[in-house]
């Protein structure tokens, strides 16, 4: 991924920084909120709704199962309608690809399609590298190209911004990279909305080269899908002479039928649209009309090692519909930049630790930055188990073990920082597995309770900061138990049962 | 009906009062509750921190200590839905690493017997009013697991709505986290700390006297960031709400 993120601290860091940041804790959490609410009534309104979903996880499973077979028909197709098909093993490899095919026009201007996978290659920073400047138009994107900033969304890459902040980098910025803000710019959104507008038409109707990603590639006939609300997208996609879409490999579907099942769940999932106002389709090329030349660069860049794992791969069947990232806890309060990636909240906790590996302190603490809620599962359109996979990676953080990376076989060492930790699972294991042993620690901490601190040092510290200790009680459950009804003894209530114990409980009690 | 407690450790160590509730409670109703004392723990803080093998001497455990119950019930949403959502997933991974059916085997056979308290009274017993009496403003937090995994449902309202004397309030983004998550709590304490102090605002804003739950490992958490914002709401595990009776009330508000 981007060199962008590289040096970010760890993810309970920068969301510690984040939470105290009151005006972004608001505006996430109005923005969250809204587009949460909105989404459950938009898929509410669908009788079919888990019967789309299950469709939607089946088909992409099958995608994924058969990927090689779906990708070489997808480039045979793309290649018969005229379209130049490029594999990048990596994001260098893509970025160099796209350099490479941009130098060939001698442009030294692109104008971009919103796209998740060129944010994950880095591809501006590569170009601006290559002298070649990159022109967002996704006006959130515009917003956070301006601002000097990063995306924080997948959907509203500036949703940690408000609109007198966005007048601030409208008013500000503009004028560096093209047209200025109007005079006297108000922060009313169709007075935003015009000044992007007037300052981006400019660039479309001067760009020669258009970069795009894909929600969608339909194998069957070669045809790239974009989805989006602005129009921006089917400008660049058509003005452009040459059109360069940059995709992750695991974007393909089988044929256009299957497109039916997604255009229903991505705008209700993303938008809380019924239908997006924009879905632009293109197949190769077409004389006399749109792009005449057009190359698709396939990207791995980690997908295929992600596919060698059994429990983890199931990461692959994102849509980047964000609709996890809205009703994320924990996201609302941390924000997307603690995430360190081009994907933020839940699906980037699960997608960047299997992408770019568990090497780096941030990238082994993303599977952490979860309370395991689960309520990113109960949206997800395409029934990704995030909760499932989180659990799978911390596994991989803490046990290290058999992993694909670059297409081979190695074995992880366990993370480093977690030695404390394994030693305690592994005391706790064993008193676990003597009652005795138990037994003896409750009642050792019921003997004490009067010296219990109300705070405490070291790891329960970061308990004790905001929340009260539970007193201990005098005597434990099972202690009661015994006192009252003795070891292994039925119940002594006026129950109907039969209650005769097992025994295990005696044997155990003589251990 | 051979009917044993699984109480759990942490109602074991730190708040045996709900255990106490749920042989009170399940007694009154004519039930008789074994406690097999070789039960611990059913590894849920070492399985969601990752450590997935040091959980499988418990799975084992827990299957041996339950052998012979036909219910198993638990006053705790999440550890209910650790035996019934993960177990037969250690068994299956178990059997993928080559190491034999026998966990998933031991695993599949406690799953269909453990019951979380509010689906045993509802679903085994068949009971809504459990003849109870808790005379204050009462809200409810659905915890994660309860709502999610185990799928609840509506069913610890519909017990409280027929406890006598005890009016139900709506708690505001009843559905959202508390924030409690295990280790997450500590490992990302200011998130945690946030989702904590938020929800405890929807539960002061309720004017409730208490706020129930069915896991007191999140009314741990919630209960602990209430005391500390000098809130007087007292944290009650939904056991001891069923369990109080006009003859024998809850004596933990005045
Ligand atoms: S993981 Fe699911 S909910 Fe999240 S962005 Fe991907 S498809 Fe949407």
């Amino acid at each position: 991924m981007s060199g962008t993120y590289l040096g970010m601290p760890a993810f309970p860091v920068a969301a510690g920084e984040a939470v105290r940041d009151t005006t972004l804790r608001g505006n996430l959490r109005h923005a969250t909120h809204t587009i949460r609410d909105k989404r459950a009534r938009a898929v509410a309104e669908l009788d079919d709704w888990q019967q789309l979903r299950a469709a939607g996880k089946q088909i992409k499973d099958d995608v994924l199962r058969h990927l090689d077979h779906y990708l070489v028909r997808l480039e045979e197709a793309v290649t018969t309608a005229g379209g130049t098909v490029h594999w990048a093993a990596d994001a260098d490899e893509a970025n160099r690809i796209v350099t490479d095919l941009v130098r060939a026009t001698g442009e030294t201007e692109v104008v971009k399609v919103k796209s998740m996978a060129t944010q994950e290659i880095g591809l501006n920073d590569a170009l601006a590298e290559a002298g070649i400047t990159a022109y967002e138009t996704d006006l959130a994107e515009l917003i956070v190209q301006l601002g000097d900033d990063l995306p924080s969304h997948i959907l509203v890459p500036a949703i940690h911004r408000n609109r007198s902040e966005i007048r601030d980098i409208f008013t500000d910025a503009m004028g560096r990279w093209g047209r200025p803000a109007p005079e006297g710019l108000s922060d009313s959104p169709a007075e935003l909305a015009e000044a992007a507008r007037l300052h981006l038409r400019e660039k479309f109707l001067r760009a020669k080269v258009g970069i795009s990603g894909a929600n969608f590639m339909i194998a069957e006939t070669g045809t790239l899908v974009v989805v989006e609300s602005e129009g921006n997208g089917r400008m660049c996609l058509t003005l452009p002479e040459t059109l360069i879409s940059v995709v992750g490999i695991e974007k393909v579907l089988p044929s256009w039928q299957d497109l039916e099942v997604f255009l229903q769940l991505l705008p209700r999932s993303s938008t809380a649209e019924r239908m997006n106002p924009y879905t632009s389709t293109w197949t190769g090329t077409t004389d006399e009309d749109g792009p005449r030349t057009f190359h698709l660069v396939l990207v791995d860049n980690g997908r295929t090692d992600t596919l060698a794992d059994e429990v983890g791969r199931q990461a692959l069947r994102c849509i980047r519909c964000s609709a996890c990232l809205n009703v994320c806890p924990v996201y609302e309060r941390a924000g997307g930049h603690a995430y360190g990636s081009a994907y933020p909240g839940p699906i980037g906790a699960i997608l960047t630790p299997q992408l770019r590996g568990t090497d780096t302190a941030l990238d082994a603490s993303l599977p952490y930055a979860s309370s395991l809620c689960g309520a990113c599962y109960e949206v997800c359109p395409v029934a990704i188990d995030i909760p499932e996979v989180l659990v799978h990676l911390r596994e991989r953080v803490v046990q290290g073990g058999e992993v694909t990376r670059a297409g081979n076989r190695v074995t992880l060492r366990p993370a480093k920082g977690h030695a404390a930790e394994r030693a305690a699972m592994r005391a706790a294991r064993w008193a676990l597995d003597h009652p005795a042993a138990l037994r003896a620690g409750q009642r050792l901490a019921s003997r004490t309770r009067r010296f219990h601190p109300r705070r405490l040092p070291g790891p329960g510290k970061a308990w004790t900061d905001t929340r009260d200790v539970p007193a201990v009680p005098a005597e434990s459950f099972r202690d009661w138990w015994q006192r009252t009804r003795g070891t292994g003894a039925a119940a002594t209530g006026s129950g109907t049962g039969t209650g005769t114990g097992t025994g295990i409980e005696s044997r155990e009690g003589t251990k | 009906m051979r009917v044993a407690l699984f109480v759990t450790c942490v109602n074991d160590t730190l708040y045996p009062d709900t255990g106490k509730a749920v042989v009170t409670l399940l007694e009154r109703l004519g039930v008789t509750v074994d406690f097999p004392a070789a039960q611990t723990c059913c590894g849920q803080p070492q399985f969601n921190t990752g450590y997935r093998h040091e959980t499988e001497p418990l799975v084992r455990r827990y299957a041996k200590a339950f052998e012979g119950y036909d219910y198993i019930v638990t006053p705790s949403g999440s550890c209910a839905a650790m035996v019934r959502d993960n177990y037969p997933r250690i068994g299956e991974r178990a059997r993928a690493e080559g190491r034999g059916e026998g966990l998933a085997a031991v695993a599949a056979s406690v799953v269909p017997r453990t019951y979380e308290l509010t689906e045993f009274l509802t679903d085994v017993l068949k009971v809504t009013d459990v003849g109870a009496y808790f005379p204050y403003p009462v809200t409810y937090h659905p915890t994660c697991h309860g709502l999610r995994m185990l799928g609840l449902g509506r069913r610890p309202q519909e017990l409280l709505s027929h406890v006598k004397g005890l009016e139900l309030v709506e708690l505001p983004g009843a559905e959202e986290c508390c924030g409690f998550g295990g280790t997450f709590a500590v490992k990302n304490a200011a998130v945690s700390a946030a989702m904590g102090a938020d929800k405890a605002r929807n539960i002061t804003s309720t004017g409730a006297r208490a706020v129930c739950t069915v896991d007191n490992s999140c009314l741990m958490h919630i209960g602990g960031t209430l005391a500390r914002l000098g809130s007087e709401v007292r944290p009650v595990h939904l056991a001891e709400i069923l369990a109080s009776t006009e003859e024998q009330p809850y004596g933990g508000i005045r």
